[in-house]
This record gives structure tokens, sequence and C-alpha cells, in this order.
């Protein structure tokens, strides 16, 4: 299954605005997929209460994983959104 | 419509007019509720997410950037598939919908809360979202303001303080509650912001929405339908208030030049900033709490000293007096949290928090160090809820020991007053807190509105123990200050200041009054006025005794 693992760059960590941004593009995807902390259990990255309670700080790694046709590109954007920083 | 006149109790003294809103207390599911069809129960409960998650991006719209990401994040919330999953999950078990929201809700919160301290503030948003889909799904209106569109005199049963400091200042011009008290926290924050507020208005509730109303807490009354005479009234009064503002400045004197500082009470960085503004000698009473209230873990040090800094910064060289963390059994914190007591304001709070969690003290006291080192200020520190000389000492050796030099008891604890000189040999300085005083002496709850007339700092046997107080702290040779709603009483802070009180501290709006009141009255005057007011059997009759000692200016256009 196509995974990707990136670094959080939003200083303030994946909360706020940029969870709201990350889970607004991974429901658009509209496929499943699914966001962990390395090493930890996968939640659905749709949800914002529990991408949020990831508590994933800046700098933090994160694997993303999602299958179905178009998962590389989409997960592709993703790791992209995840590696700006949305409070600069 | 003929004028109505509500009676109620009156607190500050201003006056405004504006158009009632009823701000309803969010709504929880009812005990008797009857599961329904699950299927049925889930197409209501999506209505009700897209509806709230609908209102929030609406308010969004019109907001600046960091809110409208806030309202997005809590919309998004809202719409959450997991939380909707977790709700179907129970209304398929036969959960009634409305308990199903309620059990999600508390399991994402425990979520966020696992997140870390970070996410508090989310916890209160998700509840926020909890409250609105309840009120859907019950069919009642969503719980807090509308948009305003004009001047609002917002009319409730009671508000949390959290709530009034989150009102828009230049829509919000009075607040009318049914319940609450003249000291409860909400009535004096409301005094803190200039804010007209009335409690104990009998009916308020039944107000209509949208009908013009005239508040006026100095007359204590709340005027609905008001006519032409009632309305050039409240003009009068406002201008009358805003001419008293500049008619004395600088520092408080009596009127033979004994300095008297006069000082803001603060509660958030926001207050001091606008306290700061004002034309005040510093600031008396920083309560440290609201950065603790509503909060999952306590603060970090770092983020205690960037807002001490904050507010040290805001005042500069005018010295601020700050109160260590003033919570416990009478506003629980869930990191201090004990067993529920029957009786929180006698419980363990203030201090007595402290001395179970030393650690949660010493972070405060490194923090306020660091905020000081930091702004080149030297601000003063003290202790709420001290009960014996022992423990006075305990806490001023402690900010000693965090580099804190000058270290001051609160005085609210009758015992305090009443061994006074044992605690002013132990400190730097002393304040009195006349909210708690007045309520242990008298033996009333401060928020028992229906005892008001006990709960009055005129009484003469609390007017005995502040002069104790300050007859201690003269001997000593300490500074005496008075932070209670007392020192607003432009003729009871002439009794304070003849009682031996050498600071006065209150609600920022309130110092152009007393400033006024203290340089039309000399020192002795002052002193006798204290021993009528002690003589006097009643808190009427005291305070009509010091009424015939007042200058007559005094007395016109309170």
């Amino acid at each position: 299954m196509p995974t990707r693992t990136a670094a959080v760059a939003s200083r303030v960590g994946l909360h706020a605005r940029p969870a709201s941004l990350f889970v607004q593009a991974a429901t658009a995807t509209g496929l499943a997929v699914t966001i962990a902390r390395a090493g930890g259990v996968p939640v659905d990255a749709r949800s914002i209460l529990l991408v949020m309670g990831l508590g994933a700080r800046h700098g933090d790694e994160v694997v993303l994983e999602a299958h179905g046709e178009g998962a590389e590109t989409a997960l592709d954007a993703l790791v992209q959104l995840l590696q700006t920083d949305h409070d600069a | 419509m003929t004028p109505a006149r509500w009676p109620g109790i009156g607190v500050g003294r201003g006056a405004a007019i504006g158009r009632v809103v009823q701000l309803a207390p969010p709504v929880r599911p009812p005990v008797d509720e009857a599961a329904g069809d699950p299927v049925r129960a889930m197409a209501q409960v999506r209505t009700a997410t897209g509806a709230v998650a609908g209102a929030l991006r609406d308010r969004a719209a019109g907001t600046d950037a960091t809110t409208a990401a806030v309202l997005e994040a809590t919309a998004l919330m809202a719409l959450d598939p997991s939380l909707l999953a977790d709700v179907e999950a129970r209304v398929e078990q036969g959960v009634p919908v409305t308990h199903a929201v309620d059990a999600a809700v508390e399991r994402f919160c425990a979520v966020l809360i696992a997140g870390g301290p970070v996410l508090a503030d989310r916890v209160t948003d998700l509840r926020d979202v909890r409250d609105r889909l309840v009120a859907r799904l019950l069919g009642v209106p969503e719980p807090g303001l509308p948009v305003l569109t004009g001047p609002t005199v917002v009319v409730a049963a009671d508000l949390a303080p959290s709530t009034v400091a989150a009102f828009d200042p230049r829509l919000v011009v009075a607040i009318v509650l049914e319940l609450g008290g003249p000291t409860s926290h909400t009535a004096i924050l409301a005094a803190e912001l200039d804010l007209p507020c009335l409690v104990r208005v009998a009916g308020a509730r039944t107000m209509p929405t949208g009908a013009l109303v005239a508040v006026d807490a100095a007359a204590g009354t709340t005027v609905l339908f008001p006519d032409a005479s009632v309305r050039a009234a409240v003009a009068r009064r406002r201008t009358a208030r805003a001419t008293g503002r500049t008619a004395t400045s600088g520092p408080g004197a009596t009127r033979d030049g004994t300095p008297v500082r006069l000082l803001a009470n603060v509660g958030t960085v926001a207050d001091a900033v606008a306290a700061a503004g004002r034309d005040v000698e510093g600031v008396g009473l920083f309560r440290t709490e609201v950065l603790f209230l509503d909060r999952t873990v306590a603060p970090s040090e770092a983020e205690q000293a960037d807002a001490y800094a904050a507010v040290l910064a805001a005042f500069g060289e005018r010295p601020v007096v700050v109160r260590t963390l003033d919570a416990g059994a009478d506003k629980p914190l869930t990191f201090t949290a004990g067993e529920p007591e029957v009786n929180p304001a006698l419980g363990r709070r203030g201090l007595r928090t402290a001395a179970r969690f030393p650690d949660l003290l010493d972070d405060q006291l490194r923090a306020l160090r660091r905020a000081a080192d930091r702004t080149g200020t030297e601000p003063w520190v003290m202790a709420p809820m001290v009960a014996t000389a022992a423990e006075a000492r305990w806490f001023a050796d402690r900010a000693h020991a965090a580099g804190l030099p000058t270290a001051g008891a609160m005085v609210e604890v009758p015992a305090a007053a009443l061994r006074a000189g044992a605690i002013a040999a132990t400190c730097d300085f002393l304040s009195i807190g006349t909210n708690d005083l007045t309520q242990f002496v008298m033996a009333t709850d401060r928020a028992a509105g229906s005892l008001a007339e006990l709960l009055d700092p005129w009484q003469p046997a609390v007017l005995d123990l502040i002069a104790a107080t300050g007859a201690a702290g003269r001997s000593a040779g300490i500074p005496v200050g008075v932070c209670g709603e007392a020192a607003r009483d432009p003729l009871l802070a002439l009794v304070l200041v003849g009682s031996g009180a050498t600071s006065l501290s209150m609600a920022a709006p309130a110092v152009p009054a007393v400033r006024s009141a203290l340089s039309r009255t000399d020192l002795t005057t002052c002193t006798a006025m204290a021993a009528a007011a002690r003589t006097a059997e009643s808190a009427a009759h005291a305070r009509a005794a010091v009424e015939a000692m007042a200058d007559p200016d005094l007395l016109d256009g309170r």
C-alpha cells in the first residue's frame, strides 16, 4: 500500500489551521487516507479530532497511507501540504 | 408601550440604553429522552451537524484571519466523520440521540486532552459544538449571542465570567441578570469593563427580545420601554460621569496632601493593557488565576512568564502587585482537583491549594522572576486566603527564595485581620480583600444575592477588622492596601483611608470618582468618618453618618 513519511513543518504543530487545511485536503482526495505518528496507530486523516489528537508537533514525523486509484499522487500532495509552514 | 421599571442591585455607577438580547444557557440532554428509530435519529444528527458547521462558517466570514481559522476548525469538528461514526454506534445500541452526541463528544475530548496542553482550547470548542448540536436536536435556540447589530443589553439568568469577557465592548452596553450577586466574579468583571450591570432582577428572562431598555446601575433600575425623560436622564448620567473623570487627575491624595495610591485590579493581559492606558498609579491586584481557568494542565513556566511580562511591561515604572493562584475548591482546576467539598468557600483554596501543590506556586514565582528580569521591573507578590502568621511566613520565605523581595499577605480571613500584627511581622505588606472578608465576617455566601444586605462592606463588624489591619500595618511600618470592591465606593474609600489604607485598588473605571472624593477630604476627616462608621449600629447608619460628614459636592451626581 502506498505510504509516505513527512515531517510537520508548521511551527504550531498539526493543530488549528494546519490541521484544518490537512483534513480538508485529505477529505477532498475521496480516498480513505490514514495518518500516524511514526510507529503509532494510524487514524482517519479526514477526522480533525483524531488528527489533532495525535499531538504531532513541529518537526515530528508522520506516516500517511492510502490505497485506491490516484493514491500515489494524492499522498504526494498531502506530503507537500504537511511540509509547508502554514503559520509563516 | 408604557415604561416598566424592574428593580435590581446595581454594580458600578454607569448607565446605558440598548436593545434586549436574551442569552440562553446551554441545554443538557434531557434525562427522560427516549431512544428513537436509529435511522431517523442519524438523519437528524446529519442535519444538525451541517447546520452548526454552516452557522460557524457564516460567522467566520465576518472576522479576522485568526478567528476565522478557529471557527473553520470548529466547523470541521462538527462535521468530523469519526465523531459521527461514534454517535451512530451509540444510537444503534439504543442510546437516545442527544445522550449519544454528549457521550461521543466526551470521548473525543479525552482524545484531545491526551494530545497535550496545546489542545485544551480545542476541548472548549468541541464542547461548544456539542451544546449547539444538542440545542439543534432538541429544537431550541443555540446557546451564545446572535450576531449583534447595535447597542445591546444582554439579559440572562446568570453568566460565566469567561462569557462576559468575550463580549464585544462596542456592542454590548449593559448586562441584566436574574441571579448573581453584587460581588460575584461576573459582576466584578463587568465593573472592570465599565459595563453597567444589574443583578437580582426578578423575571428579567421574560423581557422581550428586541425591546429598548435603559439600565442605570447607580440607581439599581432597569426601565423597559423608556420614555423621553428616562432616556434624557441616562444621557445626563453618562455626561456627568465623563465630566467627573476628567475633573481631577494624577496620583491620589487627600485634600491635605496625604498620598493614597490609586491602583487598578486586572485579570488578563488585555485588562492590563486597557488599565495601563488610564490614569492609574499601578496595579493593586493582578489575578493570575484567569490564566489557569479552563485549562486541563497548568500553563508552563515559560507561558506564564510571557503573560506576566506583558502585564509588567504595560505598567513599566508603575508598581504591580501580583496575587498568586487563587483557585481550589471555590474555583476548581482540573490539575488541582481534590475531593468535592460541601463548603468550597471554606475549603482548600487560595494559599491552601499552593500548600498542597507547592510546585505550582514555585513555577509561578519563578515565572514572575523571569518576567521581572525581562522587563526590568520589581513586581510585588501576595498570597490569597492567608489565615495564620505561619502561612504568611511560609509564603514570604518561598517568594524571597525565588528572588522576589516584596512579599505580602492578603487579609480576607477574619483570623488574619484579628492577628494582623503577627502576620505583619512576617511579610512586607498587607492587602485587604474586602469581598471575601465580608463574606466570612458576616457568614454570608458571596453568591447569595438575596442576602445582599448582610453582604455589605459598610457593616461595622467588617470596618472594625479593616481598622485593626490598618493599625497593625502602621505599627509594623508596612503598606496596607485594599483591593476589594469596597475601594470603588467613593464614600467608603474615605473610610478605608481613615482606617489606615495606604493604597486603594479597584476596577480601573472607578478610579476617577475615588480620586475626586479624596481630593475634597482631609485625612483627619477620613479618620473621623472611620470612627463614626464603626460606632454606627448598622451598615445603613454607618453610611448615613459618613454622608453627613462628606463634602456636599461629593454627594451630587452620585
